[in-house]
């Protein structure tokens, strides 16, 4: 008998530990939950990591108004599924409240506003640490991303004064107002999260899958056509999936005929882009793009 | 595949003929962590580069943007090839300045293996990234440049990957084209590599020669080596053996969260209680006995669960709920174990650290202790010496610590802890030091073992060791005997020195660790017969200035072995 465990189990046992270790060692813990891919894999881990017992935390959706229908049905009924708890979160109410400003013109997008509503919602509810999905390899400013990362009483990454992680010994004392940000599938690949998603047999929001929508071109990139967008382009019927889960506004789909999991794997695997570059409007607008954002407390 | 959607039929085709058939990964392939550390000049970026460049993990976008940044940074009629080395620069303060300055980790896979790299900056000041990187790696790459041969950073690398006790050292002899791809220079470089890392405790070291500019031996065999008839730099990260790197042989499971799920719907689970955990050393089975530590209590493994099952064992580094035969009252920091095999449980221990903040090393600085799942209060009570991480001198005229220091250290905590010296389990040998005033995270530890007993010695008694052992005409020490005649040789060999009237005691291996320094303190002979726990004796000794004399004992040679130990000892 040898002891070798198979690399997506070493990773999965990782983010186990992860999220064991936070939930016993923060008061309130939450979860976001963006019905994505990502975040999928999340909902996975914590089962495996907590029960039969109850998730020892709520899930939130910080939703911008402008979600593909789809998604938010998938993220209401999986969690009702799992008998666990949901917040919903709304730009919408920042907007109205006044804490955001609605941008306007061609390319606006409630993407940005979104950190405010979660750093509210992070506040209203007192919650101390945060999981999210987001992985190192899916862009350079989180490549040096820690598993734990800190967030001071104004919810900013600060990433010259990250407190080191070593071993699997993670430091999670922080002061009244401060979080952590959390994220368990750090060390995971597009891939790995695609071959876990198979492997488990996980559901998906069909928006994953090859399907025929109206889109539009722009900057080389498939959006979706719809309400929420100011769009002159010419519109047209294509066969697209989408390989990431942002709203409307700000993600592109791609040209696909891959109608199963199998088929979206073998697509991943031969792909030469990745998955920000192909499909997130959002990270093109400088090349520090991502590293600004962060640093004001974005996802 | 039901349930999940739209994978009702397998008929999609989505591939469009210029999607180039990668090769399937295998599912069972393993994940290898590795670290490497380098300067801006020794090539490790452009490695990297290489590495992820040959294995197709960069992506065209990612490669669009660093042919754009090597423009600007070279100049539009700069090398046609893209600046590898760009491929892995992060933040933008690093780009500006034009060095990595912290621990950037880097993803690719292989049909063979996935690979994780944790890349760090080379210089002595970011010792403290270093020690980070290095912490959870399974493999160092220690970059030494063809032409300068072994330098001070190669040296400082290798002893930051002994330290961490990284099992696996790679010497990349990098920059093999500027030598003319000469052997004599690869050579050089083994000779002196080898000739220093004698000093250490490395035990597998693998040289070799690439050229990261222009991918010599690191995915592809160089033909410009033919003498070289090695792996490739990829060959043998594929390769090299890890899955007994863990230790399988002491079981501990650090118990992480208590299952309960009292309010459950489900009748069934009413009085299910579990034990979650990352199995951190041993294989666990159902129906093992087992301890819980610190209490003690006994009992047996009824059931191993996961969510997809139960299964009928479990090895580090799996993450798994363990029901126990018996209502005890067991919870997050307590330690199982098997009865016969159990950690050390101590409240003052000896141990190596990093120093990783600004704020120098406080004697009376209040610090929380992270030890696996428990953490406790601690003290920094004594600071034995300093190590410099390139000429390895041992610096003991300091009182405190600095950032980037590595210093030897006796650490008093207000709870006991249940570990294992680091070099036997570099999970239960692992801790961090969080200062309760900032949260910082100050220091990375490695425990060594008990503090000894011998240091409260001019506490407990009125004599100096040196005036008990003139005023008895004896010198204590400890003999250590390992191979299969230990113990017949142990029984001699006691006998021959109180014959000799040498004060001698032959020991339990049990008890060696908290009793063989007091005895040699006191001026006897301790005499033990193997045990697991030399590396802890050891330190006890080292730290308290004994003699420990390790001797192997050949089946055939007992006689002659007890007579050259009993003259050894006179000698002195």
């Amino acid at each position: 008998m040898t002891y070798e465990l198979p690399h997506l189990d070493a990773l999965e046992s990782e983010a186990i530990h992860v999220m064991r270790e936070v939930a016993a060692t923060f008061e309130r813990p939450v979860l976001l939950f963006s019905g994505g891919k990502d975040s999928v894999v999340l909902l996975r881990i914590a089962e495996k990591a907590f029960r039969p017992g109850k998730f020892p935390f709520p899930m939130m959706q910080v939703a911008t108004g402008h979600e593909f229908p789809e998604v938010t049905d998938f993220i209401h009924r999986r969690i009702a599924e799992l008998g666990e708890r949901l917040i919903v979160a709304k730009v919408q109410d920042s907007i109205d409240s006044g804490r955001a400003v609605e941008e306007t013109g061609k390319g606006a997008s409630r993407n940005r506003l979104q950190t405010v509503t979660l750093l509210d919602a992070i506040t209203e509810h007192r919650f101390d640490a945060a999981f999210g999905g987001a992985r190192r390899d899916e862009e350079r400013a989180r490549a040096k991303e820690r598993i734990l990362s800190f967030r001071d009483e104004l919810g900013q990454w600060d990433p010259k004064n990250q407190r080191p992680e070593v071993w699997n010994l993670y430091n999670g004392r922080i002061k009244p107002g401060e979080h952590v940000r959390v994220f368990p599938i750090s060390n995971w690949t597009e891939l790995d999260v695609w071959e876990y998603i198979a492997r488990e047999r996980l559901e998906l929001p069909s928006i994953y899958f090859a399907h025929e929508r109206e889109v539009f071109r722009r900057d080389g990139m498939l959006y979706a056509a719809s309400e929420h967008v100011e769009a002159d382009e010419e519109r047209f019927t294509t066969s697209v999936r989408y390989r990431t889960v942002g709203d409307m506004v700000v993600t592109g789909a791609v040209q696909s005929t891959a109608t199963t999991l199998e088929d979206v794997v073998a697509e991943i695997a031969a792909t030469r882009i990745t998955e920000r570059g192909e499909t997130r409007a959002d990270d093109r607008v400088t090349e520090a793009a991502m590293e600004d954002r962060k640093r004001e407390g974005y996802f | 595949m039901a349930g999940v959607n739209g994978s009702s039929n397998g008929n999609g085709n989505g591939h469009g003929p210029d999607h180039a058939p990668t090769p399937a990964r295998e599912a069972s392939g393993e994940l290898l962590r590795f670290a490497t550390a380098g300067s801006v000049d020794d090539g490790k970026s452009t490695l990297i580069g290489r590495l992820l460049y040959d294995t197709k993990a960069i992506f065209e976008d990612q490669l669009d943007q660093v042919a754009r940044a090597s423009e600007r940074r070279h100049g539009a009629n700069g090398s046609a090839t893209p600046d590898l080395a760009l491929l892995t620069d992060g933040l933008r303060a690093e780009r500006e300045q034009g060095i990595t300055i912290d621990v950037a980790y880097r993803y690719f896979s292989t049909p063979k293996r996935a690979f994780i790299i944790a890349d760090t900056p080379g210089h002595v000041r970011y010792t403290r990234n270093m020690v980070t990187g290095a912490s959870t790696a399974d493999l160092a790459l220690v970059l030494v440049d063809a032409r300068n041969g072994v330098v001070e950073q190669s040296r400082r690398h290798a002893f930051i990957a002994s330290l961490l006790r990284i099992p696996h050292i790679v010497v990349v002899v990098n920059k093999m084209d500027l030598v003319g791809f000469e052997q004599e220079a690869f050579d050089r470089v083994v000779a002196d590599f080898t000739d220093f890392a004698r000093k250490l405790d490395v035990s597998d070291t693998t040289f070799i020669p690439v050229s990261a500019l222009q991918g010599d031996n690191v995915v592809d065999r160089s033909e410009n080596m033919p003498w070289y008839d090695g792996p490739t730099l990829l060959h043998h990260l594929e390769h090299v053996h890890i899955a007994s790197d863990r230790n399988l042989r002491d079981a501990r499971f650090p118990v992480q969260w208590v299952v309960r799920p009292g309010d459950a719907q489900d009748e069934r689970l009413h009085d299910y209680r579990g034990y979650a955990g990352q199995v951190a050393g041993g294989v666990l089975r159902p129906g093992d006995e087992v301890v819980v530590l610190p209490s003690g209590a006994r009992t047996t493994i009824a059931g191993i669960d996961t969510f997809d099952g139960p299964v009928e064992e479990a090895f580090p580094p799996m993450s798994v709920t363990l029901r126990l035969a018996d209502d005890l009252d067991v919870s997050r920091g307590d330690m199982i174990c098997r009865a016969a095999n159990r950690p050390l449980l101590e409240r003052r221990v000896e141990a190596e650290v990093c120093w990783m903040a600004e704020t120098p090393s406080d004697p009376r600085g209040r610090y929380r202790l992270k030890h696996t799942t428990q953490t406790t209060r601690a003290v920094v009570e004594n600071l034995r010496h300093r190590i410099d991480v390139t000429t390895l001198h041992r610096d003991p005229t300091i009182d405190h610590l600095e950032l980037n220091d590595i210093g030897r250290v006796t650490i008093r905590t207000a709870a006991p802890i249940a570990f294992d010296p680091y070099a036997r389990n570099r999970t239960t040998g692992a801790f961090i030091l969080v200062d309760e005033a900032t949260n910082d995270t100050v220091a990375a530890g490695m425990l060594l073992g008990a503090a000894s007993e011998v240091d409260e010695a001019p506490d407990g008694g009125k004599l100096s060791r040196e005036e008990r052992w003139d005023r008895l005409g004896v010198r204590g020490a400890t003999v250590w005997l390992t191979g299969p005649a230990a113990a017949e040789a142990a029984t001699a060999l006691e006998g021959r020195l109180v014959d000799a009237g040498t004060p001698a005691y032959e020991l339990d291996p049990e008890r060696a660790l908290s009793t063989a320094a007091t005895l040699a303190d006191a001026g006897l002979i301790a005499v033990v017969a193997g045990g697991t726990d030399l590396d802890a004796v050891r330190a006890a000794h080292t730290g308290a200035g004994l003699d420990l004399l390790v001797v192997e004992v050949a089946p055939d040679a007992v006689a002659e072995t007890v007579e050259r130990v009993a003259a050894q000892l006179a000698r002195r």
